[in-house]
């Protein structure tokens, strides 16, 4: 609260642009622009002093940098159009690495790669058509499942769950997903087995739990043996042993959020115990 | 990312209900604010200012009818449903002021052929019409915020009065707005603080209607919304 109110109080003093590296981690707010950081000029080997010379001496060199969610290039500013704290990730290689907003939303809206969990609404011809959460429903095509042929088609109903990525996702198309990968392999994807119980939670959790060092799954698995499958379009699939099992998992996923680590470790090892 | 954001902004020591006399120029009375606070709309928020209390949700974006659809940007709905009977005129105007302000801020173009519905319920009414479309358009924008919906700017909105005397009035309440020979109604972006909408009542000359634009404190006072 405290940042939001300097914030604004910066805002008070007449909205000038901020650099994009003195806002890394506090809240940023629809309207502000803020500047790149310039690349500057790596000192040549000549030791002394020496400077390589330029072809346009007027012009500063400006790192590519990439406009994540919540960012948009307004002229060689970013323009903010979610409100969340800004986050940077450096370069793997050259460049000046990804800017983007972490924002908290409910509403999904298809990327391409996504990984999300999907409903079959619709069988027509060959294309089934699959509820991913967002404005359009996706479209699936029959062949696009691990050893597909004319011949041998999947088997899939309406009412299924399928988990696909996107290969076509942007706003003027209709995305269409498919639960192949580049090789042609399932790699995990497809039609999602009977039993379990699908939920709905919002994309900041999935993210917080699909990251890499999250201890929230690990602590799930010591419970009960199980299995999970998480969409990018918040949506989770989770089964085990019994249904009490399956219902406790999926309350405690859904409370996931808005608890602390320690009230988390409480309740887990109550539940280990009884 | 907080989902509660409750905001007590008091610019002078102000009792709820204005019954002191304030002095002429920037002072808002009390309010406050609440997001996601229901389970079932994208975004939801209720703010209250004064004794005006409106409940805004926001559905987007999301499906829209082939009637509807606009080919390159989102189609945005606001309904206002009043606290008391069935949705008359008077409702269906300020729809019109708040779906238009909403339109300016918000970037359409990235969900073409997609719809964002912004659904107002009055929670409690102070009687005034232009309180209540100030505190709806602070409200949507708060839901907007809360939806993830993405914006070019964030707006408010904020009454003021001018009496006989040619005062100007912020937020003024029921009594000073009867008494007032003038009410208006501005929405203000955050950006460069221009105007985005107005709504005005009563007589009131062309320098006295420039406010906005000349007069510091409608927008400091304003700005701090944005807390």
């Amino acid at each position: 609260m405290a940042e939001a109110a300097s914030v604004a109080a910066e805002c008070l003093a007449g909205c000038r642009a901020r650099g994009a590296r003195s806002v890394l981690g506090q809240v940023v707010v629809p309207g502000e622009e803020l500047l790149l950081p310039e690349q500057e000029d790596a000192e040549g080997p000549g030791g002394a002093g020496e400077r390589p010379l330029s072809l346009n001496a007027g012009a500063r060199s400006r790192v590519r940098v990439i406009c994540g969610p919540g960012l948009r290039r307004c002229g060689d500013r970013l323009l903010v159009t979610k409100c969340g704290r800004l986050r940077h990730k450096e370069p793997g290689g050259g460049g000046g690495g990804v800017y983007w907003v972490d924002s908290q939303q409910k509403r999904y809206v298809p990327v391409k790669g996504d990984h999300v969990i999907g409903i079959v609404t619709a069988k027509s011809g060959d294309i089934f058509k699959v509820d991913v959460g967002g404005s359009e429903p996706a479209s699936l095509s029959y062949l696009s499942f691990e050893g597909a042929t004319k011949r041998n088609r999947p088997n899939v109903q309406v009412g299924d769950l399928i988990y696909g990525q996107f290969v076509v996702a942007n706003k003027d198309m209709e995305p269409e997903m498919v639960c192949i990968d580049s090789c042609g392999r399932a790699n995990g994807m497809g039609v999602i087995g009977q039993d379990g119980l699908l939920f709905k939670v919002t994309l900041g959790l999935i993210r917080k739990l699909l990251a890499p060092d999250c201890e929230i799954i690990q602590e799930v698995g010591k419970l009960y043996p199980l299995e999970i499958v998480f969409g990018m379009n918040g949506r989770i699939w989770v089964k085990a042993k019994t249904i009490q099992q399956t219902l406790i998992l999926a309350n405690i996923l859904e409370a996931c959020e808005h608890m602390t680590s320690d009230q988390r470790k409480q309740i887990f090892s109550r539940l280990a115990e009884s | 990312m907080e989902e509660e954001m409750h905001t007590d902004a008091k610019i002078r020591a102000e009792t709820g209900t204005g019954s002191s006399p304030r002095g002429p120029g920037c002072s808002l009375r009390h309010f406050a604010c609440e997001q996601n606070l229901l389970s079932r709309p994208d975004g939801s928020a209720s703010f209250l200012q004064g004794d005006t209390s409106v409940l805004a949700g926001v559905y987007g974006p999301s499906e829209v009818k082939v009637s509807k659809e606009i080919f390159n940007k989102a189609t945005l709905e606001v309904i206002l449903r009043p606290k008391i009977g069935l949705p008359g005129v008077a409702e269906k105007s300020r729809e019109r002021l708040i779906r238009n302000t909403c339109e300016a801020v918000v970037l359409g173009t990235l969900h073409p052929r997609t719809s964002i519905t912004v659904v107002l319920q009055v929670v409690s009414d102070a009687g005034s019409g232009a309180q209540l479309l100030a505190c709806c358009l602070n409200a949507a924008c708060m839901a907007l915020v809360d939806a993830g919906v993405p914006m070019r700017a964030l707006f408010c909105g904020v009454t003021c009065a001018l009496d006989s005397d040619g005062t100007l009035v912020l937020d003024p309440t029921s009594k000073q707005e009867k008494e007032a020979r003038a009410v208006l109604t501005f929405a203000l972006d955050n950006v460069e603080r221009k105007l985005l909408m107005s709504s005005t009542k009563g007589l009131f000359s062309d320098a006295e209607g420039s406010a906005p634009s000349t007069n510091q404190s409608l927008p400091r006072s304003s700005s701090s919304a944005w807390l």
